[in-house]
């Protein structure tokens, strides 16, 4: 990879954290609830109370909600597959890239 | 395409069409059992079309060149990386992006469909978020009209010869916004409210998402950028067996 891009990339990727992290920091003490559960609040305040007509399949199987911290191992294996194929693909091509020129350079 | 396959997705978009209207007339993910039945039916056969034509697409990526299969499952393992990093946001709560920007740049809307579906059904069966109830409605913000969006923006920003990196970010941001309108919008469809009906639902709905959405809009904008300037460097063949072109 060129420099120059290696530094956009670089750049790129710290301020995706930066504008991840620093509302954490900006508002301390906020719930940071998910805004799906905003969502049904908002439906509730408009339509009046509102009773979902259907459960989520797995908390039907599991008579309630999933656990806390499983629902974060469950988010954890989709993000690790999805790591998993990217860094696996780009890895690949890294490689190939590099022993393309190696063969050049003989 | 064949012209059977054409026919097809003729015969589908009509039925579609038919079906979407037909329950119009009485009446980020959506949570599960959050829509009345018809809406849930309609926005699923409102799907339909695409998710064939993104599946003959794909098929037919696929048998014209195998090698393509790479870039493919990397714009799906994309979609599961970013659609799970729950991000915290300037209004104090969390949200997460949608991720299927990337694909739709490098394989069309339609082609990203498929893959946006897979993700939701994992997501809707294993983590009871979003729902299968929901599926149909959160398949078409986040799979298909999200992706048209990046698409339209991204093709248009080339047409006027925008800076390359420049145009993927502001499809990839306004796209990933654009899903969050359409949630909206499919939320109050759903509830009107009393007073001012649709329309002030609608506001009152993207009052919730749009804020809290901005900012992560950003940063699936700016990730999406770093991963295009990767492939470029790495996988410079594997774009043009795909028919993707740098600006002229």
């Amino acid at each position: 990879m060129e420099t120059k891009n290696k530094k956009i990339v670089i750049a790129l990727i710290i301020t995706s954290i930066l504008i991840a992290v620093i509302p954490l920091f900006a508002l301390k003490g906020a719930a940071f609830g998910g805004s799906d559960d905003a969502g049904s609040v908002m439906v509730e305040k408009i339509h009046g109370e509102y009773t979902p007509w259907f459960a989520p399949v797995l908390e039907t199987m599991l008579d309630g909600e999933l656990p806390g911290e499983v629902e974060s191992l469950i988010f954890c294996i989709q993000t690790g597959i999805g790591t998993g194929i990217l860094a696996f693909c780009l890895g690949r091509m890294y490689e190939r890239k590099k022993l393309s020129k190696e063969e050049e350079a003989l | 395409m064949t012209r059977k396959q054409k026919k097809l997705i003729a015969a589908i978009s009509v039925f579609s069409v038919f079906f979407g209207i037909y329950p119009a007339a009485n009446a980020m993910h959506i949570m599960e059992g959050y829509l009345p039945v018809s809406y849930c039916i309609a926005w699923g056969v409102l799907c339909l079309p695409f998710l064939v034509t993104g599946f003959m697409k794909i098929r037919r990526t696929l048998n014209e060149n195998r090698r393509a299969i790479t870039l493919l499952a990397m714009s799906g393992a994309f979609i599961f990386v970013i659609s799970s990093l729950k991000i915290p946001s300037v209004t104090g709560s969390c949200s997460h992006m949608t991720g299927t920007g990337f694909g739709a740049i490098l394989f069309g809307p339609c082609s990203v469909s498929i893959l946006g579906v897979i993700v939701l059904v994992f997501q809707a069966i294993l983590l009871a978020h979003g729902g299968l109830t929901t599926l149909g409605a959160n398949t078409f913000s986040m799979a298909i009209a999200g992706p048209f969006v990046t698409y339209g923006i991204y093709r248009l920003c080339q047409k006027c010869r925008v800076n390359h990196m420049v145009s993927v970010f502001l499809g990839a941001a306004l796209g990933d916004l654009f899903t969050y309108c359409v949630t909206s919008v499919q939320l109050s469809l759903a509830y009107p409210s009393e007073a001012g009906g649709i329309t002030a639902s609608t506001v009152k709905f993207l009052s919730v998402f749009a804020p809290t959405q901005i900012p992560l809009a950003v940063v699936e904008g700016l990730l999406t950028t770093a991963i295009v300037i990767c492939l470029e460097s790495f996988a410079k063949s594997e774009l043009n067996l795909i028919g993707y072109k740098k600006e002229a």
